[in-house]
């Protein structure tokens, strides 16, 4: 047996003794080593680095104010509003709760969108870390889906008319569309069974699916090792002496204490958020959504929350062709699934943005500011910047918002789209063998 | 004791086993997510309540609107008058579909006024864009605050598609198709909403 064989556990002190007899049924001292201790990782790693631990932190906020909440909130059309209501003013500490919650949500998308962007000027997709970006792209993709639900569960006018809006994309499918639309709400309208069942999902469903795509997207990360600012693998120039790389660092204690200081940072602002500003002026937390749901009233101007807007202003400037309007639909839905065939568009040598050329540094600083232009016109009414005079060719009388969510929609895809032509023409400088500070 | 000697294996049995017992299981997974994903339609306490409703047009205003509840959505019945519904028949080149060939009415609502009784318009609330509640603006021109040259109709809020006063659909809106009318009858001056009109 395996038991008899392994040495018992030293160093511990009086731990000694337990540990040992839990490392020799647990491969407890093994894991410690290969995960923490003994994992190296690129001693050049900058503040960009932060954003995957700051996720994970995010992540177990939300489930753990999740859980409190869902002590208190009542789902069902006739219940949910007075109960989150109820959470707010008489459920000691539950406002608290509750704005942990909803500021997590965002917390969570801001963290995410960076640690994406960090992926991307890096070069983190590229072989042979394709696996890590796609269980990646799947754990937003969750990330998206439990927003959703999750935005319905509080029964406002934003959440309902929100899921009313977006399960409708559903039904400009051609054929099957009214019908699937039929069956994803249970109902003819947005009621009780769709509010039911995006409950289950939000608290059960997704949450399982994410907490697995997170191992996932660890145990591919440390197969691998991590990426670092230049884009260079540490793994190729060891160490004679001691067998590890000559750029690396143990995980544990060097950047376990210094993602400790990132978490510091966060949580000042993330409480700042919390107990001074927890709406963020209506883009954490909507305006009309402190009013019930009313099918029969649709507010005078319906926006998702902020980290959904570049989507929705895309889908929003895409027109019906051919009397269908699942064009908008498909061009929303590309636009997220592109991320998938990232690892495979690169042709450049260099990964990292700082040995790329001017073309690729072009496209990419195109690419972040059609982002967040996106983002800005999709939380605004389409009528912001006025329409074109009637006269002009073309765009005459249409909104001048409208045009610019095009054009920004086609810079968007042209940073995937002409990915394989740019990178491979662009004017690289070497890379260099080490990293670099 | 026999020991097991490898080329006594039969690997073509070995493999028929494995494809047999995966297609089997994978037909009982797939045979018992059916009633889980029917579970998913609208129940039968849904279905009931999608029921007929109600109103008297003789009690309505000429130019009134009022708003009924059916199957969760709002449904209006619009009273118009002489003034509106000779306007209707000016929309047309105006209009995406202006004989409504690509929208979803009962077959005994025909021409530009789209309704049995020509002064009582029934709809269904709902935009055919992504399913917000467009409002009323019945007034012709800049009392709208829809520019000088609105002939009245419906303005979705949501994403700017326009409809006229029969809930047909203005060019340039993101809107396919003209607003659905519902299946709808006449009790003498009562409206039913959900009950196709008998012969028809």
């Amino acid at each position: 047996m395996a038991v008899l064989n392994k040495p018992p556990v030293t160093g511990a002190g009086r731990m000694n003794g337990i540990l040992t007899w839990v490392d020799q049924r647990f491969p407890l001292v093994a894991l410690y080593k290969s995960q923490v201790a003994e994992y190296y990782a690129p001693k050049n790693m900058n503040f960009w680095y932060f954003f995957g631990s700051l996720s994970l932190v995010v992540l177990v906020i939300q489930i753990v104010s999740g859980i409190f909440l869902t002590m208190n909130y009542k789902p069902g059309a006739e219940t949910a509003f007075a109960s989150v209501e109820y959470i707010m003013r008489d459920v000691p500490g539950g406002w608290l709760i509750r704005y942990i919650h909803s500021t997590g949500a965002s917390a969570f998308f801001i963290m995410v969108y960076l640690h994406m962007c960090r992926g991307i000027m890096y070069g983190s997709y590229r072989k042979p870390r394709e696996l890590t970006w796609i269980f990646g792209v799947l754990i937003y993709l969750c990330l998206m889906a439990e927003a959703f639900f999750g935005y319905l569960l509080p029964w406002g006018q934003m959440s309902f008319w929100g899921a009313q809006v977006i399960i409708n994309l559903f039904g400009t499918i051609p054929i099957i569309g009214e019908d699937l639309a039929i069956w994803i709400r249970g109902d003819y309208n947005v009621s009780d069974a769709t509010l039911n069942r995006f409950f289950a999902l939000h608290v059960i469903a997704i949450p399982m699916a994410l907490l697995g795509l997170v191992v996932a997207h660890l145990m591919a990360l440390h197969e691998t090792g991590s990426n670092n600012p230049d884009g260079v693998e540490i793994y190729e120039t060891m160490d004679p002496k001691t067998g590890t790389p000559m750029d690396g660092i143990p995980f544990h204690p060097y950047y376990t204490v210094k993602d400790m200081v990132g978490v510091a940072v966060f949580l000042i602002v993330f409480s700042a958020i919390v107990f001074f500003a927890p709406e963020v002026g209506g883009y954490f937390l909507e305006y009309n959504n402190f009013v019930p749901a009313d099918p029969l009233a649709t507010p005078a101007h319906i926006a998702p929350v902020w980290y959904f807007t570049p989507f929705y202003a895309m889908l929003r400037a895409i027109p019906s062709f051919f009397n269908m309007q699942v064009w908008g639909v498909i061009v929303m839905g590309a636009a997220v699934m592109i991320l998938f065939a990232l690892p495979w568009l690169d042709r450049g040598k260099a990964k990292s943005i700082r040995y790329r050329g001017t073309l690729y540094r072009g496209f990419f600083a195109a690419f972040i500011v059609s982002f967040v232009i996106l983002g800005y016109l999709g939380v605004e009414p389409t009528n912001i910047w006025g329409e074109f005079p009637k006269g002009l060719p073309v765009v005459g009388g249409d909104y001048v918002a409208t045009w610019v969510a095009r054009v920004l929609t086609a810079v968007y895809f042209a940073f995937f789209v002409l990915m394989p032509w740019y990178t491979a023409k662009d004017q690289e400088k070497p890379v260099p063998s080490r990293v670099t500070f | 004791m026999t020991a097991i000697v490898h080329d006594q294996v039969d690997e073509r049995k070995r493999r028929f086993l494995i494809v047999a017992t995966t297609a089997a299981s994978a037909a009982a997974a797939g045979a018992v997510a059916v009633p889980f994903l029917a579970s998913w339609f609208p129940s039968a306490r849904a279905l009931a309540a999608g029921a007929p409703v109600q109103l008297d047009v003789s009690k309505l205003e000429p130019g009134q609107q009022v708003t009924l509840e059916w199957r969760g959505k709002p449904v209006w019945v619009l009273r118009r008058t002489p003034e509106m519904l000779a306007q209707l028949e000016k929309n047309d080149a105006l209009l995406a579909d202006p004989g409504s060939k690509s929208s979803k009415q009962p077959d005994y609502v025909k021409g530009p006024g789209r309704s049995i009784k020509p002064e009582v318009f029934v709809a269904v609330g709902v935009c055919t864009h992504l399913g917000c509640a467009p409002t009323l603006k019945k007034e012709v021109g800049a009392a709208s605050d829809m520019g000088k040259d609105w002939p009245g109709g419906y303005y979705c809020p949501c994403h700017n598609s326009r409809f006229d006063l029969s809930g047909r659909v203005f060019n340039g809106s993101p809107a396919p198709t003209n607003l659905d009318v519902p299946p709808h009858r006449y009790a003498e001056n009562v409206v039913v909403v959900g009950e196709d009109a008998k012969g028809a």
